[in-house]
């Protein structure tokens, strides 16, 4: 039998501390995540200098429970890889410091990887990719449109033009008294409502791959501020299936155009947004019946949101790539795919 | 013993590796910007030099705070992941302790100090007895006048060291007098080599994966989460998935 490839994977981008062991670039050996949504709960959102303090509190433990549970020693690792960007300066630096530190101790390649190419990675899980290939990649920081021709190549095709879709579901939670992260519950409570208070969808029926949530946001909070004023209480289960009626509608219908004009194998749903089981379930339903030929990779919901197992997917590929970072690599905290602008039309 | 020296406290980089008293590479930088690019390629450079690898180290020793929230966490975070991954043992020391250390003279007081920014200081006195700089005042987060005040009540000398010495400089001589001392500009910078002497001494630390730095403040955010919820308690913080 080969000897399997192995790789020790770092991700600390924002609220997670997590370290994996990945084998082949598509089987998890262990995937030690710490999350620090209790502290930053007590804030409302991320607080960057609490969220680097609590790394270095987590990162030594989550390196020596991730070794351990995937019953595995320095000399079995091939390569060592870790988030490098887009992120938080702070946090990015903890896991970057100390993945370096790794690889110059044991004398192993280390693979800088970009933290969205992890996100599209986590379906990496489910099967072997087939490109052309598509992602939609919708989390608290972004929301785009990612086009590969192949392993390793990420062209940028739309992406929002103000907040990131997980970014409005932060701000509208805070007005409903959702803690944060809102996400999770906001889907829950949109399940149990009714779009009564139709939204707007912006840039629904714009010819191009950009989004908007920035005026959703705007309309949703003065719709809850009105109420208010003139003492009416709206129904919060409604209010919640509306906004995410609105988000699913722009996201799904953006998609679905997308593929009209780049024909692909795949369609990918990925990122902490792609957790949501409106979104998953609408893509379901929209793309066997528009696009029968293009096969629906959702990334698993242990896998959306931030984690070491995904930087090791895609370490993965840069590895056979020998795509690698020496000692003095440093966080990129607006570390970006390139864009690749009106490529087929 | 063999061991690496690391202070990446403030905008000086230092890094030594030391054969028990014999210093066998030492480097300072003064302008570097990023601690993050520069600090693991002159470790690799100290060791090459000093004919070592990685892995014949039997100790790090660490400046670990106070000084720049970012610069503190590459180098524990380097020094504490160094130490942890070929299980050598880790030491941390005052970063003002450290400085104060570039002073010999036996019996002398010696007032390190860092700027915090909006006239506050990280500051600690310290006297040298037996050519080790023996902590007088804790090292604190202080506002300048405090700290003025405080060290006016020494009826002796006080050397100040550091490179915001010059900027808090007239407070500090109005409150002291003839006892304020500066310090000559070669001292204001870390010497790892200095900081290597003193951790080799030193007791190693027990919880290695508790250790951070010692930033001495709370984060803006949580004081004033604190002053609101005084009574309130949500740790554990950190929870694993």
């Amino acid at each position: 039998m080969e000897k399997r490839n192995l790789i020790l994977a770092f991700e600390s981008s924002c609220d997670e501390t997590s370290v994996a062991v990945v084998a082949d670039g598509h089987e998890i050996l262990s995937n030690v995540i710490a999350t620090q949504i209790n502290s930053h709960k007590r804030f409302g959102g991320v607080v960057p200098e609490v969220a680097s303090r609590h790394h270095i509190e987590q990162i030594t433990i989550c390196i020596d429970e991730a070794l351990k549970e995937a019953n595995v020693t320095y000399a079995d690792l091939d390569a060592v890889a870790v988030t490098y960007g887009p992120g938080l300066v702070g946090a990015l630096l903890v896991g970057v410091s100390a993945a370096k530190t790794v690889a110059y101790a044991h004398n192993l390649p280390l693979i800088p990887v970009n933290h969205m190419a992890g996100h599209i990675y986590a379906a990496r899980f489910v099967k072997p990719f087939e490109f052309p290939l598509m992602a939609l990649l919708v989390s608290g920081g972004h929301t785009e449109l990612v086009y590969m021709q192949a392993d390793g190549q990420f062209e940028i095709i739309g992406e929002t033009r103000d907040d990131a879709a997980g970014e409005a579901y932060d701000k509208i939670g805070r007005v409903l008294g959702v803690p944060y992260p809102a996400g999770k519950v906001i889907d829950e409570m949109a399940h149990q409502g009714q779009d009564t208070f139709k939204f707007p969808r912006a840039m629904i029926d714009e010819d191009n791959f950009d989004f908007s949530f920035s005026g959703l946001k705007s309309a949703f909070i003065n719709t809850v501020h009105h109420a208010d004023q003139i003492g009416e209480t709206l129904d919060k289960n409604d209010l919640a299936a509306s906004f995410q009626a609105s988000v699913v509608d722009v996201l799904t219908t953006k998609t679905m155009r997308v593929l009209q004009d780049y024909p692909v194998k795949q369609l990918v749903l990925a990122g902490g947004v792609a957790a949501n089981h409106g979104l998953r379930e609408r893509l379901a339903e929209l793309l066997p019946a528009k696009f029968p030929q293009t096969e629906l990779l959702l990334a698993p919901l242990k896998l959306c949101g931030d984690n070491g197992a995904m930087i090791g997917a895609a370490g993965y590929i840069q590895y056979q790539q020998q795509q690698f970072g020496d000692a003095a690599l440093n966080a990129d905290p607006s570390l970006e795919f390139d864009w690749m602008p009106n490529m087929v039309h | 013993m063999k061991l690496l020296a690391i202070d990446t406290s403030n905008r000086p980089l230092s890094v030594a590796v030391l054969d028990d008293t014999k210093i066998l590479a030492t480097t300072t930088t003064t302008v570097g910007r990023n601690s993050s690019v520069t600090l693991l390629p002159l470790i690799e450079q100290s060791l090459k030099q000093a004919g070592l690898t990685p892995a014949e180290l039997d100790r790090v020793v660490v400046a670990d705070g106070p000084g720049s929230y970012t610069g503190l966490r590459i180098g524990v975070t380097t020094a504490k992941t160094l130490a942890y991954t070929l299980d050598k043992t880790l030491v941390g020391i005052s970063s003002l302790a450290a400085l104060a250390g570039n002073i010999v003279a036996e019996g002398q007081l010696v007032a390190p100090l860092f700027d915090a920014r909006r006239d506050n200081l990280f500051a600690g006195l310290y006297r040298i007895e037996n050519h080790q700089p023996v902590s007088v005042i804790a090292d604190q987060h202080v506002s300048v006048t405090d700290w003025a005040q405080k060290l006016a009540g020494y009826s002796e000398p006080i050397i100040f060291l550091g490179q915001a010495v010059d900027q808090y400089q007239s407070v500090l001589q109005a409150a002291l007098t003839t006892n304020f001392v500066r310090g000559l500009p070669q001292f204001d910078l870390p010497q790892a080599a200095i900081l290597g002497l003193m951790g080799r001494t030193a007791a190693p630390v027990e919880q290695l994966h508790a250790f951070v730095p010692n930033y001495l403040r709370l984060t803006q955010a949580e004081s004033e989460w604190l002053a609101k919820h005084p009574k309130e308690d949500h740790a554990p913080y950190v929870e694993k998935i």
